[in-house]
């Protein structure tokens, strides 16, 4: 799969926050199979804190997608993806403009308005957004050339709230990748997500906060090449009624 | 000078941004800044002039999801 001109070979985004120790989350990473990792940038304190993460993430060897979580106004996510590319020294940003505190749901309308002013700037913009198949169009049009539509609220671990959505949006942006962001909770919600064509899955908590985050993360990274081999695949259609798979011709009578 | 550092109240003898971070101890290479809500790169530190009341924002990288 190729990311703004980079090419990847996992589909599975994996995020750094939550693990229970940096040696699981670097563990984790490594089942993953993961290219590409977020992380985030918070207040430094006295001590260079922030360095020692820095350096275990280098260490990885694994790509760098900054966020700009947390931020709710255009103003500040804009900030924040300034200084994300001077300290990690890259373009990509993914944009998080969060438009409620308790649904963490994106403001689009900040969205759209934050990612045509920071791909002006020639950031390569990574939106967090919705669904709506406009607002998509949107973000195309300010210069994204990928979007992540979410599957359920950041953190809930519910799946696919909509997976109708979702089918509607790769039929409506069939070359634009597609990367499902938030709301996976198991790997089965990650297979479905590529069962339904999406490019790639971003998750986090949902390997975190498993009580064996390392082996949940190897289980992700299956379950995303799963639902990929089977979209890929074109699965048979639904049908209503039983039809026997064991062929009927030849069968013995014995009344 | 009274500043607000990261949401808190410090006072520096510093007249620039970049004499204020090593003031302050903020002397690792992985950091970002932003002076009154607006960033303010590296290489603009040594000239970007402090006036009493602003806010600093001094950023490192972190865990994100």
């Amino acid at each position: 799969m190729e990311i703004y001109g980079t090419e990847v070979n996992s589909r599975l985004l994996l995020g750094t926050a939550q693990y229970p120790s940096p040696k699981v989350l670097a563990d984790a990473i490594q089942a993953s199979g993961s290219d590409i990792i977020t992380v985030s940038l918070r207040r430094e304190t006295a001590d260079g804190s922030g360095a020692g993460f820095w350096e275990l993430l280098r260490d990885t060897g694994t790509r760098i997608l900054p966020n700009t979580a947390g931020c709710h106004s255009v103003q500040e996510a804009v900030t924040t993806a300034q200084m994300a590319r001077e300290v990690f020294g890259t373009n990509w940003i993914k944009l998080e403009v969060i438009g409620h505190s308790d649904t963490l749901q994106p403001d689009v309308f900040g969205l759209v308005e934050a990612a045509r002013i920071l791909c002006a700037n020639g950031f390569q913009v990574f939106p967090y957004t919705t669904d709506d198949l406009v607002v998509g169009e949107k973000l195309v049009e300010a210069g994204c050339e990928l979007l992540m539509p979410w599957g359920a609220p950041i953190g809930s671990g519910q799946g696919l709230r909509n997976p109708d959505g979702l089918r509607a949006m790769r039929a409506h942006f069939p070359d634009i990748p597609l990367i499902v962001d938030a709301g996976i909770g198991r790997p089965s919600d990650a297979c479905q997500a590529m069962e339904l064509g999406m490019d790639a899955v971003l998750l986090n908590t949902a390997v975190a906060k498993a009580a064996d985050p390392v082996t949940m993360a190897a289980a992700m990274a299956q379950g995303v090449v799963a639902g990929r081999q089977g979209f890929l695949a074109d699965p048979m259609e639904r049908r209503d009624m039983a039809v026997p798979s064991t062929p009927i011709l030849g069968l013995a009578e014995f009344g | 000078m009274n500043l607000i550092v990261n949401a808190q109240p410090r006072e520096v003898t510093a007249t620039t941004l970049a004499n204020a971070l090593s003031e302050l101890g903020f002397t690792g290479p992985a950091i970002a800044t932003a002076l009154n809500g607006q960033f303010v790169p590296r290489e603009a530190r040594d000239t970007a002039a402090l006036n009493d009341g602003d806010r600093l924002e001094v950023l490192a990288p972190m865990q994100g999801g």
